[in-house]
């Protein structure tokens, strides 16, 4: 057992996964410069060193080429985990990933496979509008890509690991506030969570959500940030004696939809909440599956906690405003009593 | 035998040619008339006057190289040994198609002879392409990789970011532009403000080739330079075919957007009777009742095609829930 930051947990896990697997490899924009980054978050800090560039491989700045170039070498017996510099620029290779990465197995009629990872930082950290959006909710809606929200360093390394040995498009998302990267590139108002991550091979599955605080009065669903969101409001809501219970999906697709509904059946209650913007959103798919799969159960009309309708402003009060607070989170739960 | 005009070819090998080329155009003349007969459920783009460039290029390939074909892609299926049976039923949307009636015209593909399932985003497939390549000197299989692409997909992004990156990593990938001088109704001068699509080589540091696009033995011979350099470590090649599709766009297209004295001119250049002319009257190579045979045969393969297709079962609607995931077998 180590004690691991988020970022270090990925870095280990790529690093375990390389060693394993000479077809793994990973791409991205300044993730194994000498003297760079290792990628915006130093997730791949320091892997060129034992696997060198052609590895860990520099690409120009061009997403469409990234993307494009992971499905290829995916298509052709490699496994590719490609690196988004920031979430926002998946929107740059969109048709790659929505119209020929997920589409790949369906339209050869199940004869390619198409083992890519897929790696975005997300989450609004005072960067404006363009490094911050968190984009999960465009993805989930393609059939045929998994997509994946890890939240502590234990499920970092492990739901990589599983990724990476998954046979179909993967995309992982990590939230900037929660990798604890150092140095440079540390962020400031981060939780960087640290866990113990074992030594040995894991894997976390995928389609597994977990449990963060059992509770019985009101069941909160968060993800990535918002999954610690949802605790610190849980314990404040303790204070007054509503025992809620958390509930990480940790993937979304696929999602652990019995875990929600069990939870929810138990507390007549939902609170879901999440760091996209309300509208159209994750959030609302899954208050819908509780409205349509657990109606009788609910003792209270169901509530999402969300970012605001506009683009991620930038000033900090501003940016405060926008995103689902602790404050907002008590508030919603406290309406349904 | 062999005639030093015809670059070393020999009368089998000419034979063979002419024998691809021609099944291309019948297949596309039945696909034609069976979509009429309402048996082919899907739009068409047909590959009617470009064949001499599938064939060709295909001819400088090995079987274990890879080819990924466009929204036109049942000639550089057929060019890559895709089975014409496999072709007809996909379009048939059968379930023996070689997509399993899952992709229909736009996307036949059979990795199995290393044609990609055909990518009709205009210009998507070069990335792609690109990483193929990378993976190949990767696991240094010594494949090279085809992209085609029209030279309205040249000016895609994703074309650019690829050739771009194929080029600094010195990749073994062909950029094969297919200029038939149209983009739909679009004529190439709107577009394109150099006069040749291959001028953009030099922006991203490979070589430029342009070639007729209707000499079938042109089109293998630039290729097999851009294949040995390729294989050689020594990177990509952009080839661009100059080229005319002698059909309308899709299924219904009137083509008013050119002249019929263009098509008359470009009729006369059609690469069958190229092909044909220089194995009778010009080299002597075959007889007409040599290039009989040779019709003969391929009018057998599609007549057995076709008939596969028409008796291959449908699938069933609740087909549509499977591969949306790998499923390993
Ligand atoms: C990204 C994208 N934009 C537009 C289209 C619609 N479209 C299909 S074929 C075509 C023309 C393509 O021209 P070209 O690349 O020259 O190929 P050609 O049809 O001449 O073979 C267009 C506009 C498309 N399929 N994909
Ligand atoms: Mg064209």
């Amino acid at each position: 057992m180590a004690l691991m930051t988020i970022a270090e947990a990925l870095r280990e896990g790529i690093r375990e996964e390389m060693r394993r697997d000479p077809t793994v490899f990973c791409l991205g924009e300044d993730i194994g410069v000498p003297g760079g980054f290792g990628g915006a978050f130093t997730v791949t800090l320091g892997l060129s060193d034992e696997f060198g560039h052609n590895r860990i491989l520099d690409t120009p700045i061009s997403e469409i080429g990234i993307a494009g170039v992971a499905i290829g070498a995916a298509m052709t017996g490699m496994r590719p985990i490609a690196d988004v510099q920031y979430g926002d620029f998946l929107f740059c290779m969109m048709d790659q990933l929505a119209n020929q990465a997920a589409k790949m197995t369906y339209m050869s009629g199940g004869t390619v496979k198409v083992p890519l990872v897929m790696r975005a930082p997300v989450g609004s950290t005072r960067r404006g509008s363009q490094h911050a959006q968190s984009l999960e909710a465009f993805f989930t809606h393609i059939p045929g890509l998994k997509v994946l929200a890890p939240s502590t360093a234990y499920d970092a390394k492990g739901l990589l690991k599983s990724a990476i040995r998954d046979e179909n498009p993967v995309l992982i998302f990590e939230h900037k506030l929660l990798y604890g990267s150092k140095g440079g590139r540390s962020e400031k108002g981060a939780l960087s969570p640290i866990g113990e991550v074992p030594d040995e091979d894991y894997t976390v599955p995928i389609g597994k959500g977990a449990i963060r605080r059992v509770g019985k009065d009101v069941t909160i669903v968060g993800k990535l940030l918002t999954v610690y969101r949802a605790l610190e409001a849980a314990e404040e809501l303790a204070k007054e004696g509503i025992e809620a219970e958390v509930i990480d999906p940790r993937t979304l697709i696929p999602l652990d939809k019995e875990l929600i509904l069990e939870s929810v059946r138990k507390t007549g209650r939902l609170v879901v909440v999440e760091e996209d913007n309300l509208t159209h959103g994750w959030g609302a798919e899954i208050a819908a599956i509780v409205a349509e799969e657990a109606f009788f159960y609910l003792d209270a009309p169901i509530k999402r906690v969300a970012s605001l309708d506009t683009p991620p402003p930038f000033a900090p009060p501003m940016e405060a405003y926008y995103l689902p607070s602790v404050e907002r989170v008590i508030a919603a739960v406290k309406s349904q009593f | 035998m062999t005639i030093a005009s015809l670059n070393n070819a020999t009368q089998v090998e000419l034979l063979t040619l002419y024998r691809e080329m021609l099944l291309i155009r019948r297949f596309e003349e039945q696909c034609n008339a069976l979509f009429l007969q309402g048996k082919i459920p899907s739009t068409l783009h047909l590959y009617i006057g470009q064949e001499a460039v599938a064939v060709g290029v295909c001819a400088a390939l090995r079987p274990d190289d890879y080819v990924l074909g466009t929204h036109r892609p049942h000639g550089h299926a057929l060019a890559k040994g895709v089975t014409s049976r496999s072709i007809m039923a996909e379009l048939f949307g059968k379930v023996t198609g070689c997509c399993k009636a899952k992709g229909g015209s736009m996307h036949v593909g059979d990795m199995s002879v290393g044609m990609f399932p055909a990518i009709a985003i205009v210009g998507a497939n070069a990335p792609i392409a690109t990483g193929a390549a990378l993976s190949a000197k990767m696991r240094g299989s010594g494949q090279v990789v085809v992209a085609f692409f029209g030279e309205g997909g040249a000016n895609e992004g994703a074309v650019h970011e690829a050739m771009n990156m194929a080029a600094i990593w010195k990749l073994p990938v062909l950029f094969v532009c297919e200029n038939n001088l149209y983009g739909a109704s679009t004529p190439v001068s709107q577009i394109v403000a150099v006069e040749n699509v291959a001028d953009r080589a030099v922006a991203y540091g490979m070589p430029g080739v342009i070639v007729d696009g209707n000499d079938v033995l042109a089109v293998r011979d630039v290729t097999r330079t851009a294949v040995e350099r390729a294989r050689a470590g020594e990177g990509p090649s952009l080839i661009e075919c100059k080229t005319y599709r002698l059909c309308g766009h899709s299924r219904s297209d009137a083509c008013n957007y050119r002249t019929r004295e263009e098509e008359a001119e470009w009729r006369d250049k059609d690469p069958l009777l190229r092909i044909r002319k220089l194995l009778t009257e010009e080299t002597g190579l075959a007889t007409l009742s040599d290039l009989e045979q040779v019709e003969a045969e391929v009018e057998a393969i599609l007549t057995d095609a076709i008939q596969f297709a028409d008796e291959s079962p449908e699938p069933a609607p609740e087909d549509a829930l499977l591969h949306v995931f790998w499923e390993d077998k």
